[in-house]
């Protein structure tokens, strides 16, 4: 008989040993689908997760990891500081979207003017943008104890539809023929978030992502902050004893979450994306969650979690093209490393036991 | 000194990569960008469709490839990058939103052709191709306004974009021709296909008492919202939707863009492409009316037939004059034609439509 006992301490070695596994499974069992499709799984596979990286063309794919990944590290490691307290903010993609409606609006504000000061407003605006965003759940919880979850999700369908009347109408390009979406902000240099080296792939957002993580890094390893995050999810009632104020707590990592996702937005809609179009949002705030959890909460596991579901994205579409394979099939991939994953997981915290269970 | 070394290897690449396209290999590579499933029913499905056809219009000759469910803006960017860098000859790129993405990579493979669906900016190696629906709606319009009972006709319109409200102009003004007390109610569902949204819409408008139901949004949610409710009469879009017939799809505007791909493989293959701007109606077969079901009186079906073939010919525009704005001004003198720039960015409602466009 087998069963499951649950460890004493969870398992260090287990806890980096899980994504390494869930990787191979996903390899096995993302083979047998492919195979089952009636393609070759292991072309299948190493045009997913070799061909970006070492292909013929990885050149232009490495790129564009950076430039797929660095919205997903920066609103993940946001949310990250608040999932470890157990503030759990579901709403990053709406934070995202008025991130990138405030700071594109205070851009275009401005044009045609050019000015060196119009990019750094644009940053601050859309940081505050994401920031108002994510108060009005904060402020919520704090005062009528409202449900975050709840509140922070219902939000993205407001900002979806904020973003929908601001593509049709205050924001609409004047010279667009009457087509919805805004002027495009690549054409306008002094509100362009250019790459800073061309061909490289690295533009602001990449920048901020990076300094985000050391931040969180810093943060968490060194700060009374940082040691308040974490005792208040592994401990709450300690947290209290220790004299952490759960309120402080509650704005604190639900603003810094919020901000971070406004400036993804902002980063984004100023650069890869170019403008404000009623499909602007593509799910960056929701994979965010994922990215957090492959990450383990940690700032590092996040960059390199956030640079993994990229890698599956980008290299999801080349095989779409090269193998015609469907894009079902690329998203049942990908869900099944968050599946084992999360499966595998288990073993962290509980161990198998085989042979006769001991009495209770 | 390692960046400068990556790029410079970079540029060789792209280098290579490009010219490689001069030298002539023998299958034309055709790349598709879909904005939607293939199995969506509607839009992608029909731009599929098209795909399959070059397939089988040029046989070995071709390869097609296609990537489904590409969002627009950067990702899309990146998905013609890929198939610019894997040696597509030509590239259609088929949702208004991969506009300057599909400029902004153009510029970069200058031997690569691109056409672009829906769009209005063009390069050297850009061409733009839309169809002209609104003549497809002046059938429907007719068909919709010899049949309503309830003088009340439901219009799901997805974006206020032009159009969409040039669908909604041409499809008001032929139902008022035939039936003067005809009223149209209007509900936008933001989107172009969302089959839960769509049958809400559908079902509002059945509730305020539409007997038809016109829709500008690719699912075929709203067929059968009608079907439920009985009585209303629908019409199918983007695809025929044959499967509703004959009650309540009574027809359909098919979007076909199969002779168009055809056509410009061809050109691809003979080096005759050109970059052009194609708005093609019912006449050049871009637009399809779907079979008119034996629900509509034969007299109503006949006139609807007359119709379209006199638009097909050209003997008839659907936007002829005396036609007046909404806020009562005049816009096309008697016998005047609509011209090509005033419809492209139409954003006014015709004289008698009640309500404002959402802006």
């Amino acid at each position: 008989m087998i069963a499951l006992e649950k460890r004493p301490e969870p398992s260090r070695a287990f806890s980096y040993l899980t994504p390494v596994l869930a990787v191979i499974a996903t390899f096995f069992f993302g083979g047998l689908l492919f195979a089952a499709l009636g393609k070759d799984p292991v072309t299948s596979i190493l045009t997913i997760f070799w061909e970006p990286l070492f292909g013929e063309f990885s050149f232009y794919y490495r790129p564009q990891l950076l430039i797929k990944g660095a919205p997903l590290v920066l609103i993940a490691i946001g949310l990250s500081l608040g999932f470890k307290a157990g503030i759990w903010n579901i709403g990053a993609e709406g934070q995202y979207i008025m991130g990138a409606l405030f700071g594109a609006g205070a851009g275009l504000a401005f044009y045609p003017s050019e000015n060196v000061l119009i990019f750094p407003f644009m940053v601050l605006a859309g940081a505050f943008g994401g920031w108002l965003w994510a108060m009005i759940p904060a402020f919520l919880k704090v005062k009528f104890g409202t449900n975050e979850i709840l509140v922070s999700l219902m939000l993205v369908y407001v900002a979806e539809q904020f973003l929908a009347s601001m593509s049709l109408g205050l924001l609409k390009n004047p010279e667009g023929f009457g087509f919805p979406g805004s002027r495009n902000l690549q054409q306008y240099a002094s509100a362009h978030n250019a790459e800073i080296i061309a061909g490289s792939g690295m533009h602001w957002g990449v920048v901020a992502a990076l300094i985000a993580v050391i931040f969180a890094y810093v943060l968490l390893a060194r700060h009374r902050l940082g040691f308040a995050v974490r005792v208040t999810g592994e401990a709450p009632r300690a947290a209290r004893f220790a004299g952490v104020n759960p309120n402080r707590l509650i704005l604190f990592c639900l603003g810094t979450s919020g901000l971070l996702a406004g400036l993804a937005g902002l980063f984004e809609v100023s650069g890869p994306a170019g403008q404000v179009s009623i499909d602007f949002n593509v799910g960056y705030g929701f994979t965010a969650i994922i990215v957090a959890f492959l990450g383990r909460l940690h700032p590092i596991g996040i960059v390199l979690a956030g640079l993994l579901m990229a890698l599956t994205y980008i290299g999801g579409d080349i095989a779409q093209s090269q193998l015609g394979l469907p894009a079902a099939a690329i998203q049942v991939f990908q869900g099944m490393l968050l599946f084992f994953l999360l499966a595998l997981d288990m073993f962290t915290n509980y161990r198998l036991r085989f042979g006769r269970s001991e009495a209770a | 000194m390692k960046i400068t070394t990556l790029l410079a290897s970079a540029a060789v690449a792209l280098g290579l990569a490009t010219s490689a396209f001069a030298d002539g290999h023998e299958k034309t590579k055709v790349g598709f960008v879909y904005v939607g499933p293939v199995g969506d029913g509607g839009w992608t499905y029909e731009h599929n469709k098209g795909r399959l056809a070059v397939e089988e219009a040029f046989g070995d000759a071709v390869e097609t490839v296609f990537v489904e469910n590409v969002a627009e803006g950067p990702d899309s960017e990146r998905v013609m990058t890929q198939m610019a860098l894997d040696g597509a000859d030509l590239i259609f790129t088929t949702s208004f939103g991969y506009m300057d993405p599909t400029i902004n990579i153009a510029k970069k493979f200058p031997k690569v052709k691109f056409e672009h669906a829906t769009g209005y900016k063009r390069a050297e190696n850009v061409s733009t191709y839309s169809a002209r629906f609104y003549e497809g709606r002046a059938i429907q319009g007719h068909i919709a306004g010899s049949m309503t009972k309830s003088n009340i006709i439901g219009y799901i319109g997805s974006f206020p974009i032009p159009e969409v409200i040039r669908g909604i102009n041409s499809a008001y003004i032929h139902a008022k021709k035939v039936n003067p007390d005809v009223q149209f109610k209007i509900v936008w569902a933001y989107t172009w296909f969302d089959p839960a949204k769509e049958a809400d819409a559908a079902k509002v408008l059945i509730e305020q008492g539409a007997d038809v139901v016109l829709q500008h949004t690719d699912s075929t949610a709203p067929q059968a919202a009608a079907q439920e409710a009985g009585n209303v009469i629908t019409f199918g879009q983007a695809s025929d939707m044959g499967q509703y017939a004959p009650l309540p799809r009574v027809s359909s505007i098919i979007d076909d863009w199969a002779p168009y791909y055809i056509a410009r493989t061809k050109a691809v293959m003979d080096g005759t492409w050109e970059s052009v701007d194609t708005w093609d109606g019912i006449g050049a077969g871009m637009v399809g009316i779907g079979e008119i079901s034996d629900a509509v009186p034969a007299d109503v079906k006949a006139e609807a037939l007359a119709m379209k073939d006199a638009i097909a010919s050209g003997e008839y525009h659907p936007f002829t004059g005396p036609l007046k704005k909404q806020d009562g001004s005049d816009w096309l003198a008697d016998g005047e034609v609509a011209d090509d720039g005033t419809l492209a960015g139409m954003s006014f409602y015709v004289e008698g439509i009640e309500g404002d466009i959402p802006n």
